[in-house]
């Protein structure tokens, strides 16, 4: 199974479309090697900014060539993009609605033992929070191209995350379920819902595996779409089962979570219990070092899992 | 009095061994910056393990906080920790020697790791020592590419703005970042010029290499009254070795066992040369 990393993914269907579409930009900001961009900025120096480290310049000038007719994609770390630039995307690119897509790389915990200035595990309740501005976190590269592909069709704002390395894919080449802004029914199941976004979505579908040995039927939503969220995906999942999970990696407030909570909260009432990092700097490792002690992982939430429908 | 130079060569070893013990770490930051960190704390500023503490004491910001490498086996040697401590935990699951500085650590003042943040902290801190009446100086050092970040300017022109002669930046001009050459990325030429416009007192060190060198401008930069003062120290980044030496990879590249081994014999070589001068 080929497995890329999800950034690597979004160069190339960039790419692929900036052979006939001339109006695409991308903008990095020292980012370029860590972004996968150098074979962008490489084959279309002219269809490519480099602003030097200075992510809000980033966001700012991905405006106003937005507002001038381009498909702007700022590329650099989600833990600068959503936090240093946070006012540019709020005023330049949400509030004036223009076609800016921020592309937030490394994000969560990706740079694991580089300490929280380099962890963005505010992104999700930073951006959601903003009006005008999706959000998506895909969870594997093959998601990643139809998500993209999707993106360069529309002009709105949107928060793009993905994480540093290659993950192991969810889906499967040719046959991606995918359909803008609707979440992905990953495996169906009747006692619990497990609804996850980004890296937490492949070891959520093992964690069902995991439960089926113990004869719990589980549901697995992949919501890549965190705003607009899925809400008729989650009720329909909610109403099935006896109660919801959800894992993100992200801090505890404002994100899935919590966005899941208030939907289920006032339309389905169940259990809902939201696994994620901590309320603190998280322990210095690989982001699987930082997972397994949090116990997002397959044999963590299926654990939960068990325990909540016991 | 220790050869500082010689002892340049030491630490740039230790810093060798934190990266391949932790494999990570932004080698070329930190060869190019240990001169002047050595000379700031082994011949500049009043900070020990004893007065770590008090009120009084020096104070200084890692701005470019990904060169944490270099300041762990400047502060190891210190004594403010181990350097054992550090080749063990480095990089390491649940270590406190994390990618960054992080004040948790004995002997750090602010947690860095962002870049265009250590400037104006030393501005607020440069203020708070005229508010005190209290007669610390105030250091911090930033990476060229960083000087791209708009935060930088606006710090620089608030330390003018309160005259801060208590307030020394340092820029570790080696003319590299990630992506390349700075001036290709994000051009800073005429650097002086741009300081001196935002009301700074300039001083080029022509080696920034040479703790000499760096030394004599630090002093220098005491006598000046009523500004603030930047050093623009002309390094090379990766300083050591040619195996590193002006190479973009070499940012944040971990030594495979045959670089390591040309690097520590490079390294002793110049140490050879420097105990003899
Ligand atoms: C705000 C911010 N943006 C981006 C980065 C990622 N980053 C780490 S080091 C670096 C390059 C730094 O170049 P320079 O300042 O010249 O330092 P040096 O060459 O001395 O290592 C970048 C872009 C960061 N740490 N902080």
């Amino acid at each position: 199974m080929s497995k890329i990393a999800n950034k690597q993914m979004i160069c190339e269907v960039l790419m692929e479309a900036s052979k006939t579409d001339k109006d695409i930009v991308a903008l990095c900001s020292d980012s370029r090697g860590s972004g996968s961009f150098t074979p962008f900025a490489d084959a279309y120096p002219e269809q490519f900014v480099e602003t030097g480290i200075a992510e809000q310049n980033l966001v700012s000038i991905a405006a106003g060539l937005a507002k001038c007719g381009k498909k702007a994609y700022a590329v650099s770390p989600a833990c600068f993009l959503s936090t240093r630039s946070y006012e540019q995307a709020k005023v330049d690119v949400a509030y004036s609605n223009t076609n800016v897509k921020l592309i937030g790389i490394s994000g969560g915990v990706s740079y694991g033992a580089l300490g929280m200035s380099h962890h963005s595990a505010q992104d999700i309740a930073a951006m959601s929070a903003i009006p005008n501005m999706r959000v998506y976190i895909p969870s594997d590269h093959l998601q990643t191209k139809e998500l993209v592909r999707a993106l360069l069709k529309d002009e709105k704002p949107a928060y793009i995350r993905v994480g540093r390395n290659a993950v192991d894919p969810t889906y499967e080449e040719g046959t991606v379920p995918f359909e803008m802004d609707r979440a992905t029914v990953v495996c169906e199941g009747t006692d619990v819902a497990i609804i996850a976004c980004g890296e937490m979505v492949k070891p959520a579908k093992d964690a069902a595996a995991i439960l089926k040995e113990q004869g719990i039927s589980a549901e697995v939503i992949d919501m890549y779409c965190v705003k607009p969220l899925d809400k008729e995906a989650v009720v329909k999942a909610a109403q099935k089962v006896k109660a919801v999970i959800t894992v993100e990696e992200h801090a505890p407030f404002g994100g899935l979570g919590s966005m899941v909570s208030q939907v289920v909260g006032s339309e389905c009432p169940r259990r809902v219990i939201n696994m994620s990092l901590p309320d603190a700097p998280v322990i210095t490792g690989t982001s699987q070092e930082v997972f397994d002690y949090y116990g997002l992982n397959a044999e963590g939430i299926a654990k939960k899992a068990a325990e909540l429908v016991k | 009095m220790e050869n500082l130079t010689v002892l340049s060569y030491d630490l740039r070893k230790d810093v060798i061994e934190i990266i391949c013990a932790g494999k990570a770490g932004h080698i070329g930051g930190d060869m190019s910056v240990i001169d002047t960190l050595i000379t700031l704390y082994f011949k500049q500023m009043n900070i020990s393990t004893e007065n770590m503490d008090d009120p009084d004491r020096d104070r200084f910001v890692m701005s470019k906080g990904h060169s944490v490498e270099a300041l762990y086996a400047v502060l190891a040697k210190k004594g403010f920790f181990g350097l054992d401590e550090v080749l063990e935990g480095f990089s390491k699951f649940g270590s406190k020697f994390i990618g960054h500085p992080n004040n948790k650590l004995p002997g750090i003042e602010m947690n860095s790791g962002s870049l265009g943040h250590g400037l104006p902290v030393c501005v607020g801190m440069a203020l708070a020592g005229k508010m005190n009446r209290q007669d610390y100086r105030v250091y911090t050092v930033m990476g060229d590419g960083e000087l791209a970040e708009g935060s930088v300017w606006e710090g620089a022109m608030a330390a003018s703005h309160y005259k801060l002669d208590n307030l020394c930046a340092v820029v570790d001009r080696n003319r590299l970042q990630i992506s390349g050459n700075t001036e290709d990325v994000m051009h800073h030429d005429d650097l002086h010029e741009r300081f001196r416009s935002f009301g700074w007192n300039v001083i080029d060190v022509e080696n920034g290499n040479s703790i000499e060198q760096l030394d004599a401008a630090f002093n220098k930069a005491k006598t000046v009254k009523g500004r603030p003062t930047v050093l623009i120290a002309n390094t090379v980044k990766g300083c050591g070795s040619p195996v590193m030496e002006n190479k973009a990879g070499w940012h944040h590249h971990v030594p495979n066992e045959e670089e390591y081994i040309q690097i520590m014999k490079d390294l002793d070589e110049r140490k050879e040369a420097a105990l003899h001068e």
